[in-house]
């Protein structure tokens, strides 16, 4: 019976790790970076009396990351404790609901965030292979599809100056069979390429001292090499996912919280209010195609659907011309967001932090078309798996179906 | 025959024990040089390759195993715990899956012998009430001065729980409760919740010494930190102590002066005790503490500012961090103090920036054990 699991994690390997049924929402912006899915997701549900909720799941700590689905599982992080010591990595059923397997660790590093946030901020990500789970502690932890652990760093544990009390957000990316984290902060500071088969470190490269939270890109180049996106306040670094080394830098100053978007040959990233890069083909500095001052994001990423760019500015969500960067249509919003929006069928879903759901009807201009409370704040961007959303409020993973 | 009949019940009975006991051996023989490899974790994902083929064959074992994992735990080597209880919880879990019985009169065991590991211990009490929760109040009702501080902390919820309903029958016998759960209370929050109760009640409750903060310091300020510049510079007082003399400050000559501290949790709010809200700015603490004998110790310091401590003449921690959080407990470091008068000097350094936000310059500093239990100095004052 004992190897029944080794069985089943091979199985999942087979199945999901050659994208079989495909990984359907692998990192916190989905698997193209850029929250935009295909399905019809609900314009509508009700958590009290729970109409077109699939089903709910009790998490067993706080945490303010996003849910990732991997084939029929969906994975999600969370912290508890007095210090928010205790790490957790959640699998749950997609169908049931129902958890599948829990693992419980102790953080290594330091675990004082801000009260808003939480240990359990970055969103793990998964190659459909392994799911790797990262904390503000910066604790990197990698299992199979099954909970087996696979391999567990401590990053503040080799780098004991790596940390921020305030909390740290910057969630990992995958470079091909590189794992790339970006730790920036007043003490050890730097982003590192880890072989994600073994835990092992392939590169560590130093970064500024300062806060950040945004998190690292990886794209692919025609040659097939993978290239990571750093941006950070200084400036927007792109680096070989192998080595660590500089390919180009734009030094732009940048937001400090939004992370960039890379979709085709362009880049959107938070530079004087959004700037849109091109990149060229002999893979050198790219040049600025247009800034626009007027589009500031804040923590939300920028979003990009055909030639629509849609930027939460504050509490209003911005649609511009991607190519030209000029404003079409805005929208006001109620509160205060974390969460990156997702965009289905036509609809922007908003999650405010005290949870008040707000939906856009986009289009030629924009209109608010409902708003609904969950119940529970709302911090990390939803994921989506055909026609269901899937997000965590505070203390609870929901799953959105009709 | 009667003899003869007796040694036939006899002998399988013996095979079976002795057959037990070699393969409780081996197995434990097993667990132990699986665990030894993967405890020889190291940091950057030293023996990441040997600890993952012997997490397989751990996988492998069944739930009556698991207490001999833990038996291996051990938390001063914190990236092998997490792998061990990684193992623990996934055989664990297996069994459950497979409706098979789990060990739980050994992990009951194992849970009251507190010489075990602190964490190996947690993981046994977490599964224990996870497949028999009606024994969660029997254990936690034995728990109060548990070494694991995450059983601890449940047993004071649990005993507030008790004095809360006493309330309703006697404020006395509610108030002892509160007075007694609060010597166990080791949580920041816990306390403050207690504090609250027996004030509530008309009780009162020295927070200084229960945390075991450092009240009383002689301060010496402002040298200067224009543009962070002053936090490695060795100003005078991190050279010699001398309480009388003048030193050279950054806007001129400074000398030490006294302040006693009456924030409950022993905050030093620079701000408010300098002549002015100075930026770019150092002042130095300094304070002394008297034991018996010598005795390791933890200095905890919350401080959202650059920070560096010394004791008897020691840097102990340093932290150039700026305006990122504070709390009590912010920066934990080990010290060993010597018998009769010890010496604390603290450095406290403010930058430069402008936000609403990165304005304060304080300190709060308490010495205790490595449960948090305060040590008071001997010369500490009433």
């Amino acid at each position: 019976m004992r190897k029944l699991k080794l069985i089943t994690a091979f199985v999942c390997t087979i199945l999901f790790g050659s994208n079989l049924y495909g990984v359907d929402w692998s990192d916190f912006r989905g698997p193209k970076g850029n929250p935009v899915h295909d399905g019809e997701l609900p314009l509508n549900w009700n958590t009290k009396n729970n109409e077109n909720v699939a089903w709910k799941s009790a998490l067993p700590g706080r945490g303010v990351s996003s849910p990732i689905v991997v084939g029929d599982l969906v994975v999600v992080t969370a912290s508890s404790g007095s210090k928010q010591q205790k790490l957790y990595v959640l699998g749950f059923d997609l169908d049931s609901g129902k958890q599948r397997w829990k693992r419980s660790f102790w953080a290594t590093g330091r675990t004082y965030t801000h009260p808003t946030s939480s240990n359990a901020a970055p969103t793990p990500i998964s190659d459909g292979e392994y799911i790797y789970a990262f904390y503000s502690s910066n604790d990197l932890v990698c299992l199979d599809l099954t909970g087996n652990l696979m391999w567990y760093r401590g990053l503040a544990h080799d780098y004991p100056k790596a940390g921020n009390d305030v909390g740290m957000a910057s969630s990992p990316a995958i470079a091909g069979d590189v794992l790339v984290v970006q730790i920036e902060n007043q003490g050890d500071s730097f982003a590192s390429g880890i072989d994600r088969r073994t835990g092992t470190e392939l590169w560590r490269v130093p970064r500024d001292p300062r806060a950040n939270w945004s998190s690292p890109v990886a794209y692919q180049d025609a040659q097939g090499d993978y290239t990571v996106l750093l941006q950070s306040p200084s400036g927007l670094n792109a680096v070989e996912a192998k080595t660590g080394n500089e390919k180009w830098t734009k030094d732009l100053s940048c937001g400090n919280i939004s992370s960039p978007l890379k979709i085709g040959n362009s880049i959107y990233f938070g530079a004087g209010g959004t700037t849109k890069l091109a990149l060229n083909p002999t893979d050198t500095t790219p040049e600025v195609v247009w800034s626009a001052n007027r589009l500031t994001a804040n923590a939300a990423s920028p979003i990009v659907d055909g030639d629509d760019l849609y930027i939460l500015s504050g509490s209003i969500i911005k649609c511009a011309d991607a190519t030209t960067g000029e404003l079409r249509w805005q929208v006001r919003l109620k509160g205060r967001f974390w969460a990156t929006p997702i965009l289905s069928n036509g609809h922007l879903y908003f999650f405010n932090q005290e949870g008040l759901v707000q939906i856009v009807k986009t289009g030629e201009r924009g209109e608010l078309v409902t708003e609904f409370e969950v119940g529970d704040p709302v911090l990390g961007t939803p994921a989506a798996s055909g026609d269901a959303l899937i997000f965590r409020s505070d203390n609870t993973l929901w799953k959105i179906s009709q | 025959m009667k003899r003869l009949h007796t040694r036939s019940y006899l002998f399988p009975i013996i095979a079976i024990m002795i057959g037990s006991i070699v393969l409780e051996t081996s197995h434990g023989a097993e667990v132990s040089e699986l665990t030894a490899i993967v405890n020889k974790i190291g940091i950057k994902g030293q023996g990441h390759s040997e600890a993952r083929k012997a997490m397989r064959q751990l996988a492998q074992l069944e739930p009556d195993s698991a207490v001999a994992i833990l038996t291996h735990f051990d938390s001063s080597n914190k990236l092998a715990v997490n792998w061990l209880r990684a193992a623990v919880d996934g055989i664990l879990e297996d069994g459950v899956a497979e409706a098979q019985e789990l060990p739980i009169a050994a992990l009951v065991k194992f849970l009251h012998d507190r010489e075990q590991d602190a964490n190996a211990r947690r993981v046994a009490y977490e599964w224990i009430i996870e497949v028999e929760p009606q024994r969660k109040s029997a254990i936690l009702e034995k728990s109060l001065n548990d070494p694991s501080l995450e059983i601890r902390r449940e047993a004071v919820a649990f005993a507030l729980g008790s004095a809360s309903n006493l309330e309703e029958t006697s404020t006395e016998k509610a108030l002892e409760k509160y007075r007694a759960t609060l010597v166990s209370a080791r949580d920041i929050d816990q306390i403050d919740s207690i504090t609250k109760s027996i004030e509530r009640l008309g009780g009162t409750v020295d927070l200084p010494s229960h945390f075991g903060f450092l009240m009383n310091w002689h301060l010496i300020g402002p040298f200067d930190n224009s543009g962070k510049s002053g936090f490695n510079v060795a100003y005078g007082p991190e050279n010699a102590i001398k309480l009388q003399a003048a030193e050279v400050g950054k806007t001129g000559s400074v000398k030490w002066f006294e302040h006693s501290t009456e924030d409950p949790y022993g905050l030093v709010d620079l701000n408010s005790i300098m002549p002015e809200k100075y930026k770019g700015a150092i002042v130095y603490a300094y304070t002394t503490f008297d034991t018996d004998s010598e005795r390791e110790v933890e200095i905890r310091l919350g401080c959202i500012n650059g920070n560096k401590v010394w004791v008897n003449g020691k840097l102990i921690t340093s932290n150039h961090v700026y305006h990122a959080n504070t709390s009590i407990d912010q920066y934990i470091a080990k010290a060993k103090f010597r018998a009769g008068t010890n010496e604390i000097l603290v450095k406290v350094a403010q930058n430069e920036q402008e936000e609403s936000w990165a304005q304060r310059w304080q300190f709060q500093l308490r010495i205790c054990d490595q449960y948090g239990t305060a040590i008071l100095s001997k010369n500490r004052k009433e």
